[in-house]
């Protein structure tokens, strides 16, 4: 397994000196996105708290950034740190109200929706991000406005954030914040019990998950060159961010990377070739069937069944 | 002074009024056995002093201090571990996982907390199991997990719902006899349990509840046969 990954971040390293520029933006949305689901993989995955607002830390973090760099001219680079920790105290103030008020399941996700609804009202009525029409970011070319005239750049960006999200989640697995977070998913009353203190647990995790999130703000901006309130805190982002991991296994290090490699190409392909025959927004259709498959047929996701027959493999091999 | 000290505690559900003002203790190293009917109150009583339910009047002290406002972890914290009479295991985790969860809460490192679960697994004899996950084990093995999770988090009180509900004598012997090893090893036990031959053996006391009161207190042998506990619940003279 161990070999596996490092060929595969071999692979993927050396990529860009091999591929075209359009394969190359396919794989920068399936690592972005992937970066996007396993920052909620925490949160959702591990400690079984969905949210359904996530998009709004990709929001935040976004408008921030966009901001400093656009009134003060600070460099998105940092601009993006001062975006994720925006997000992490929007993710702290939903945590405390969700979690000091023990809200569980349902109302929790609803308690996520409406704080991003809100955000989304505020930033479209604020004229000076732009209102409903939002920003548009002029392009420059100068990386050190985090823009960049060779894709790759992109891509190994994209891909770094991926490959760093995954490394420190996958070091929370193995901690006692990952143990702590899986107890609570798995019984809350029974994990408190054990001396687990759930509300600070589920408050470090938003808040971490928040932060992640809303670092990826920044990359969304500067690769899409603008910002809607619609597109940037909407519910369809947020359902996006969590399509993935919970196709590819929630809760489970390779979950949200596994999806992401199955559900981001579909979404372009589907996109390319649905649209064009004048069937846009069709892709939406054969995402919600898909959803629907995983639900029926995969309930974990696929990542499971993924390592459980790679496991019978190495059985026959050896 | 005594480990836990209940005084006068009272708790009301709407209509109904689970626990009248009940007092009890329990000394270090001491096994005390709490039986009565179906609805006397006895899991409430353990709602309470664990802190999951806070009492309506009386005082739940722990070592002299109250635990009034403590939350359950706060309380686990203090040296008091339960477990539940309808098991709650961590289904997706493995044996050796759930046990660590309750280890944490006195190792510094997850090394640590890793080394100690593994002692503790293997102390109720689940080594064999330790990488299945709790939802494949048998309700035997899900009690036993239930009560090394508890251990895990090294207390000196363990309050015990129900254990030997559901088991066979020969798993019921087993552990009873485990029992007698926690409690060997300086651990206190306040347990809850309808295996009358159980917890005639095993407690140095007996509290019996019945409609929210304690109705009787003392030696496994004079509870036997005290006449009041007898109508209340037993039914007949307790011989064993």
């Amino acid at each position: 397994m161990k070999w596996a990954v490092a060929l595969a971040v071999v692979v993927l390293l050396v990529l860009p000196q091999l591929v075209g520029s359009y394969l190359l933006t396919v794989f920068i949305f399936i690592f972005f996105y992937a970066y996007l689901g396993q920052a909620w993989n925490l949160l959702g995955g591990y400690g079984g708290q969905i949210s359904l607002g996530h998009a709004a830390f990709v929001g935040i973090g976004a408008y921030t950034s966009t901001y400093l760099a656009m009134t003060y001219q600070l460099s998105p680079w940092i601009g993006m740190f001062v975006g994720g920790v925006a997000a992490a105290l929007l993710g702290a103030v939903v945590g405390y109200l969700g979690f000091r008020f023990g809200l569980r399941g349902f109302y929790f996700i609803l308690l996520t929706v409406a704080v991003a609804e809100i955000c989304r009202l505020l930033v479209a009525h604020t004229e000076a991000l732009g209102g409903a029409l939002g920003i548009f970011i002029t392009f420059t070319g100068d990386p050190w406005q985090f823009q960049f005239s060779d894709n790759r750049a992109y891509y190994y960006v994209a891909l770094g954030l991926m490959l760093g999200a995954t490394g420190l989640v996958a070091a929370i697995e193995t901690s006692r914040l990952g143990a702590y977070l899986a107890a609570i998913r798995e019984d809350e009353d029974a994990a408190e019990a054990l001396g687990v203190n759930a509300f600070r647990t589920k408050l470090a995790a938003i808040v971490l998950s928040a932060f992640l999130t809303g670092l990826g703000g920044t990359f969304y901006a500067n690769y899409l060159f603008s910002l809607q309130p619609n597109t940037a805190f909407g519910i369809p982002l947020s359902v996006e961010i969590i399509l993935r991991p919970i196709v590819g296994g929630g809760g489970t290090l390779l979950g949200p990377v596994l999806g992401s490699f199955i559900l981001s190409p579909l979404a372009e392909l589907s996109r390319i070739y649905l649209a064009r025959g004048g069937w846009s927004g069709t892709h939406l259709v054969a995402y919600g069937l898909l959803l629907i498959a995983v639900v029926l047929f995969l309930p974990r996701g696929a990542y499971p069944h993924l390592a459980a027959a790679l496991a019978r493999r190495r059985r026959r091999t050896s | 002074m005594a480990l836990l000290e209940v005084e006068g505690v009272e708790k009301r559900f709407g209509g109904l009024q689970a626990l009248a003002g009940v007092s009890l203790g329990v000394e270090p190293g001491e096994i005390v056995g709490l039986i009565g009917p179906n609805g006397a109150g006895k899991t409430t009583l353990f709602h309470l002093v664990s802190g999951f339910l806070s009492p309506d009047a009386g005082v739940v002290r722990l070592d002299g201090a109250p635990t009034s406002g403590l939350r359950p972890h706060q309380v686990c914290a203090r040296g008091l571990a339960r477990t539940f009479q309808i098991v709650k295991p961590f289904h997706g985790l493995s044996v050796l996982e759930n046990v660590r969860v309750g280890a944490l809460a006195r190792a510094r490192t997850f090394a640590e907390a890793t080394a100690r679960a593994r002692e503790v697994v293997a102390f109720v004899g689940l080594e064999a199991r330790a990488a299945v996950p709790a939802r494949a084990l048998t309700l035997a093995e899900r009690k036993r997990l239930e009560l090394a999770r508890a251990l895990a988090t090294a207390p000196r009180l363990l309050l015990l719902d129900e254990v030997m509900a559901g088991l066979t004598t020969p798993e019921t012997a087993q552990v009873v006899e485990l029992c007698r090893r926690i409690n060997a090893g300086g651990v206190a036990i306040l347990l809850i349990e309808h295996v009358m031959r159980a917890v005639m053996t095993l407690s140095h006391r007996v509290v019996v509840l019945n409609e929210g009161q304690v109705i009787a207190t003392g030696p496994p042998a004079a509870i036997a046969g005290d006449r009041r506990v007898i109508e209340a619940y037993l039914g007949e003279a307790y011989d064993p």
